[in-house]
């Protein structure tokens, strides 16, 4: 077996007398797709979080590629190759596909003090080229965001995180209020990741979405790790049982 | 075809220049050809850049989904600063700097308070409303203060010039603040950001845009745009007096309404809030000129404001059944 490209080592989180996360370890490997899946406040956005770097932990380590690292913000995850996709909260609806794309990674012509001109030309290009890698087909990179349907977006999302060459993707409920058609669609996207050679997060309340498209399943309740099995060793009842 | 006119219906703007121009073609008649004659055009170009740089700095911060409402008193609060300073025999060049770091001081703290404490930018603006005013009826003692003979720069910022003489070097100053501002918003990363955290704050967020530090920055502009127009009007008028800018508060947010900016943040454009500047200017001046009573001019205002809101709102939502390949 390969490194881990994560290990996560005793984390530990509290809110006001709440242990969150009691001792979590985990390791994830480099090219899996790992289904991550609890009930509501089992601890896995929690979890989710503290790897984004929205959240500290209390306590515990966690490495990357086998470096220790510490994040403070979301930018310093994404800078480290973590990227992460939310329900919702990941795009700006009344700005264009090539402008959402780029938001605050904006390629520049020139600038001083980090602030400069935009290269929309490049903006528009790239836009284009990532979502096509994705297998998405949008024909202009100036719509509005607000224009595409919940799968168009979370597929540009995608394509974002793909186009910065991310290494682990973490997809937060990205399948919920999606129709079928559209949550099969963003099944697909996270089967196609490990072709790209990114690690794949997926959360969900959906074990059938979980055993579609993942390799590896990790059950979480009450803030503890309760089953982690290879998703050919399991079934969804076993699952259950233990949530 | 289907998607020209889908782009031309998304534009803000629209329904503002549309209205401008019919007004244009309206009041000419009414006041049988007296107003676009060059004497009133050079009236109204000349008071145009006082209120079209506030209305500048009030639309970038309501994109950026922030208020302010404390524009007003700014205006009076700066060139009563200035004033002062000129009064006790500081040179023109540190006093005007002093009010517009004032004015930039002010909207640091409409800022940071807004933020660090999470209250309603409505709130904190409405308390610097009266704080301002108040501190400008203070510093000036009661009395405006006499200003020394010479002391304005009247050539830099409110002389006649160009053919004709029809503008003032006001309206120039005006020109080069709406095209740096416009290039600022829609042509620049910082104007990405703005947009960002105006239109949907947590993927603003989520996405590392350092949202605390651009609304900072957008009260700041705000601010200094209005302190920097006041300091014009009080230039031209030759004093400073304590009530100038009252109720111009209100207007701002009303030009940059008319001119199809949202007061949910996200949508808006630079061009958008001087055409709402320019129908307000136009409304107060073709109104006169049509002999019709003044006082028709806030009733007018008025119903703009809700008309054009509701003309945006119905073309928005036509634009978006229009439906073009994505």
């Amino acid at each position: 077996m390969p490194a881990p490209i994560i290990e996560i080592h005793n984390l530990q989180k509290w809110y006001s007398g709440v242990h969150a996360l009691k001792n979590v370890s985990l390791d994830i490997y480099p090219n899996e797709a790992l289904g991550l899946v609890g009930d509501n406040g089992a601890g896995k956005s929690t979890l989710i979080n503290i790897l984004s770097g929205t959240q500290k932990p209390d306590g515990g380590e966690i490495k990357l590629e086998g470096q220790p690292v510490r994040f403070s913000n979301p930018r310093d995850a994404m800078d480290r190759g973590i990227e992460t996709i939310y329900q919702y909260n990941s795009m700006v609806p009344t700005m264009t596909i090539a402008r959402n794309v780029f938001i605050g990674r904006e390629p520049l012509r020139f600038s001083i003090g980090g602030i400069g001109i935009l290269d929309q030309e490049k903006m528009r290009s790239e836009s284009v080229k990532a979502i096509a890698d994705v297998d998405l087909h949008l024909r202009s990179p100036d719509a509005l965001v607000g224009e595409l349907s919940g799968g168009q977006r979370q597929g540009v999302a995608i394509a974002r995180a793909m186009h910065f060459k991310s290494k682990v993707m973490i997809l937060d409920e990205p399948t919920n209020h999606l129709s079928v058609k559209e949550t099969n669609k963003v099944i697909g996207f996270v089967r196609g990741l490990k072709a790209q050679s990114v690690t794949g997060v997926f959360i969900s309340h959906n074990m059938h979405h979980v055993f579609e498209c993942c390799d590896r399943i990790v059950a979480m309740a009450r803030g503890e790790i309760v089953l982690d099995k290879r998703i050919s060793d399991t079934s969804i009842d076993e699952i259950h049982s233990v949530l | 075809m289907k998607r020209l006119m889908k782009i031309y219906l998304e534009k803000p703007e629209l329904a503002a220049v549309v209205f401008l121009l019919l007004l244009l073609v309206v009041f000419q008649v009414r006041s049988n050809g007296v107003f676009l004659n060059p004497q009133n055009l050079r009236g109204m170009l000349g008071l145009l850049p006082e209120m079209g740089l506030v209305a500048i700095g009030v639309t970038l911060l309501m994109i950026c989904g922030e208020f302010d409402l404390s524009v007003g008193s700014v205006f009076a609060l700066t060139p009563m600063t200035m004033a002062v300073m000129l009064a006790a025999g500081v040179p023109f060049a540190p006093a005007f700097a002093a009010g517009l770091a004032l004015a930039a001081l002010i909207g640091f703290f409409n800022g940071f308070i807004t933020i660090r404490f999470a209250i309603p930018s409505f709130i904190t603006t409405l308390g610097m409303l009266f704080i301002a005013r108040s501190l400008t009826v203070v510093i000036s003692g009661g009395f405006p203060p006499v200003l020394p003979a010479n002391s304005l720069p009247k050539w830099l910022f409110t002389v006649y010039v160009g053919p004709g003489e029809l503008f003032r070097m006001s309206f120039f100053w005006f020109l080069a603040v709406a095209i740096l501002v416009t290039v600022l918003l829609s042509r620049t990363n910082f104007g990405n950001w703005v947009r960002a955290t105006g239109g949907f704050l947590p993927a603003a967020q989520s996405m590392g845009i350092p949202t605390a530090r651009v609304k900072i920055a957008c009260f700041m502009i705000c601010s200094v745009l209005a302190g920097f127009a006041g300091t014009i009007q009080v230039m031209r008028l030759g004093a400073p007096l304590p009530s100038i800018g009252e109720g111009l508060e209100l207007q701002a947010v009303s030009a940059a309404v008319i001119g199809g900016t949202s007061l949910l943040g996200g949508i808006g454009t630079i061009f958008g809030g001087i055409v709402g500047a320019a129908l307000i200017r136009v409304i107060d001046n073709g109104l006169v000129l049509s002999q019709v009573d003044a006082n028709w001019f806030k009733m007018a205002i008025g119903l703009l404001t809700i008309f054009a809101v509701v003309v945006n709102a119905w073309l928005r939502k036509r634009a978006r059944a229009i439906k073009v390949e994505t």
